[in-house]
């Protein structure tokens, strides 16, 4: 059976399409099942017809709808508006379509601030006003999908792992609903935890941390936490390693950031972070700033400009 | 009646814009211009993070040259806590961000233009694409995606994360080559440059020629040009110094510390996008199509034309055939596509003299930082063009301050000219059909990435 899709991009940076595109020879398989009936990034249909000359957004009846990144203007809730209109499945793809994404630090902010910024840097000649004309305004905030329109299943990461999109886009394709993981970061790390920290504080990542010699394997290394390295594993979704479950940033040996969202949709990953932290006697205040846990999760109304 | 014509979204290139066309009473072109819709702020919003973490952050700007904004970012941050990366640092993250742009190169070449060419520019939407190809020729397309996978591959399964890089780190990368790694990458970078090698080949003798009569008039604008050139003036895509070349050939080179005298950016009302210009030109900012004023064009046609060589044998030779047809500098748009290619070669060969150096495996890879006041330009050929991260951190070595000018924004001013120039040219008396559209939009796709 041949599935129908139509897929966009919203606030988003095509990371989440090239994940796509990363599943390699499996795409070639995809596409023997999947017509595409709009996809921006590979073919060319329109928005206002072939020709450009209607007046709304037209997207066509599709069985599955794929969005990724959040909605920043108007035009965004637009084409999302379209979209749910005609798909019977909404699948949003990526962080920024599920908690908002990177771009949603903005959101600590005002539309304000952001434009006075960018339009009075050293470099650039002042304008008289800022660009508007035939251009979507900005929304008050940077949002996740589900703020506006009804979504059916989830897929975060930044960006989602290619096996998970082609586990997805195989499930929908046999009629059933794709199983993702739902435990933390930590519940599939490797890193070896020896649970009795002494530690008062969490540090920058400013130097390597002990791994032994170069080749040697991830089970080896003491978890970052322990050694005093923040890592987000404790409050993030595991998954960015795909069927091969190792946390890709570790695996680096580099801290987790967090880019699968909090572990529960609805959590907080700043919260949760921050009482995990105190609750192991580690002291908050001597941490440089917290807005960063929220990094990936900042929609749904959890960064907002500070009072002033 | 005047009629107004709305392409959007532009499709097969990676991002947000949108042309508008309005014709007169008698149906030729009023006026054309291209809009670009995305203001996502991150130059205020990166302010008060830890300069450190800025690299994990900016690299969200564009998803398809992740390395390119996390480089230049890990660059400007070095400048910042005024730390110099070890030197197999530095080899690690220029490997990285060389095999970023060949992989790139293909992706563009074969999944986004080559429709236009190989399935025709006038063809029907539904097959004027990739899956066209797919079905047109499954054994190109299979060795396609096997060869741009082996290179995306590469970088994933060394660096563990390459849609959006975490391996480099302020004063150098996070983790060593080991030389099993260095052997098995030098054995694929082999297999890339012989499907490099392939690629320009084929296009040269197969495609390129029917396009001749496109190439000389489709897109064509006359402007200067801005890229990276090593201290022998041969085309460097990781550092060195900047050169802005004038249409006539004549240039200038400067420090990438010092694009804030030489580069300006003008707003025009209907765009969030800022369009970059040579303000040190002294002649203002104008999309004028005759008489353009203060326009240059960056990515891969930009940087063959300002670079006196290429640093690698293969891609001279290439440089040496493309100059002796075009001259220096060219200037026809679609010859971005052909430029792409050379630069294709010139990345694959660069990669294997870089896993070559002796250097690569030394385990030294991170030198020792602490956050500081100081400001840093970190600065990258990114696909689309030349990338500057500017920072300035306070004394806890969070980000007062930043400035970015990103590759794609350089082409602003030039892409608006050149779908300008293609709807003058091609909309005539009132005729209008997707087909012309789609050549207009492919005045845009030549400098896309």
């Amino acid at each position: 059976m041949t599935v129908k899709v139509a897929s966009d991009w919203l606030n988003s940076c095509s990371g989440c399409e090239i994940s796509i595109v990363d599943m390699g020879e499996r795409l070639l398989d995809v596409l023997k099942v999947a017509q595409f009936v709009h996809l921006p990034a590979l073919m060319d249909h329109k928005y206002f017809g072939q020709r450009g000359t209607g007046k709304h957004i037209e997207i066509p009846e599709a069985d599955v709808g794929i969005l990724s990144g959040g909605l920043r203007n108007q035009e965004h809730v637009e084409v999302a508006e379209a979209f749910r209109k005609s798909c019977k499945i909404i699948i949003a793809l990526g962080t920024c379509a599920t908690h908002g994404g990177i771009p949603t630090l903005a959101n600590s902010f005002s539309n304000e601030e952001i434009k006075q910024r960018y339009y009075a840097t050293e470099t650039t000649d002042a304008p008289g006003a800022f660009p508007s004309e035939g251009l979507p305004p900005l929304l008050d905030s940077v949002m996740a999908l589900d703020e506006k329109i009804a979504v059916d299943i989830y897929l975060p990461g930044c960006p989602p792992h290619p096996d998970h999109v082609f586990a997805a886009l195989v499930a929908l394709v046999e009629g059933r609903s794709p199983v993702l993981p739902d435990k933390s970061v930590c519940d599939t790390c490797p890193t070896r935890r020896e649970g009795k920290g002494q530690l008062k504080s969490v540090q920058r990542f400013l130097k390597a941390p002990e791994y032994g010699a170069p080749g040697e394997p991830l089970d080896k290394m003491r978890c970052l936490l322990e050694q005093g390295y923040m890592c987000m594993g404790p409050v993030t979704r595991a998954g960015c390693g795909g069927d091969g479950i190792v946390p890709r940033c570790v695996s680096a040996r580099v801290p987790c950031r967090g880019c699968y969202g909090p572990v529960r949709p609805e959590g907080n990953q700043r919260l949760d972070m921050l009482n995990a932290l105190a609750s192991n006697g580690i002291d908050i205040a001597t941490l440089p700033e917290s807005i960063s846990m929220l990094r990936f999760s900042g929609a749904h109304g959890l960064l907002r400009p500070a009072h002033k | 009646m005047s009629q107004t014509i709305t392409i959007q979204p532009i499709t097969r290139i990676e991002g947000h814009a949108s042309i508008g066309i309005t014709l007169d009473d008698s149906g030729n072109v009023a006026d054309a211009r291209l809009s670009y819709m995305s203001l996502r702020g991150f130059e205020k919003f990166i302010e008060g993070k830890p300069a450190e973490e800025v690299p994990r952050i900016v690299s969200r700007i564009c998803g398809i040259c992740p390395w390119m904004h996390h480089l230049a970012s890990n660059k400007a941050v070095d400048g910042c806590f005024g730390v110099t990366p070890t030197p197999a640092g530095s080899k690690l993250r220029e490997l990285m961000q060389t095999i970023a742009h060949a992989e790139d190169k293909l992706l563009h070449f074969f999944f986004l233009a080559a429709a236009d060419f190989v399935i025709g520019p006038t063809a029907d939407y539904a097959v004027r694409n990739v899956i066209g190809i797919a079905q047109a020729n499954p054994e190109l397309a299979t060795q396609v995606v096997k060869t741009r996978q082996m290179a995306k591959m590469m970088l994933d399964k060394f660096s563990r994360k390459t849609i959006h890089p975490v391996a480099g780190v302020v004063g150098g990368f996070a983790k060593p080559l080991l030389e099993e790694e260095r052997k098995e990458m030098l054995d694929k970078m082999q297999q890339i440059l012989d499907f490099a090698l392939f690629t320009i080949d084929f296009a040269k003798k197969g495609v390129f020629p029917q396009y001749l009569e496109a190439i000389q008039t489709l897109g064509v604008i006359k402007t200067g040009f801005i890229g990276t050139i090593d201290a022998q003036g041969a085309l460097n895509l990781y550092d060195g110094k900047l050169r802005i070349m004038k249409a006539d050939g004549s240039y200038t080179d400067f420090a990438a510390k010092d694009y804030a005298n030489y580069i300006g950016e003008h707003v025009e009302p209907y765009s969030y996008g800022k369009y970059p210009y040579a303000r040190f030109w002294n002649e203002g900012f104008s999309m004028d199509l005759e008489q353009p004023k203060g326009i240059y064009r960056a990515n891969t046609l930009a940087r063959i034309n300002v670079a006196d060589k290429m640093a690698t044998p293969r891609a001279q030779a290439e440089l040496e055939e493309f100059r002796s047809l075009f001259g220096r500098p060219a200037q026809a748009t679609l010859l971005y596509h052909y430029a792409r290619l050379i630069e294709e070669v010139y990345a694959c060969e660069r990669a294997i003299e870089i896993l070559k150096d002796p250097e690569i495996t030394d385990p030294n890879v991170r030198a020792k930082v602490e956050p500081k006041a100081g400001r840093g330009v970190g600065c990258v050929e990114a696909p689309r063009g030349t990338l500057i991260h500017d920072y300035t951190t306070d004394s806890n070595g969070l980000i007062a301050h930043a400035n970015l000018i990103v590759g794609t924004t350089h082409n602003l001013g030039p892409m608006n000219m050149s779908v300008n120039q293609a709807a003058r040219t091609l909309i005539k008396d009132g005729h209008v059909d997707e087909g012309i559209l789609n050549q207009i939009e492919m005045a845009v796709r030549a400098y896309d990435p």
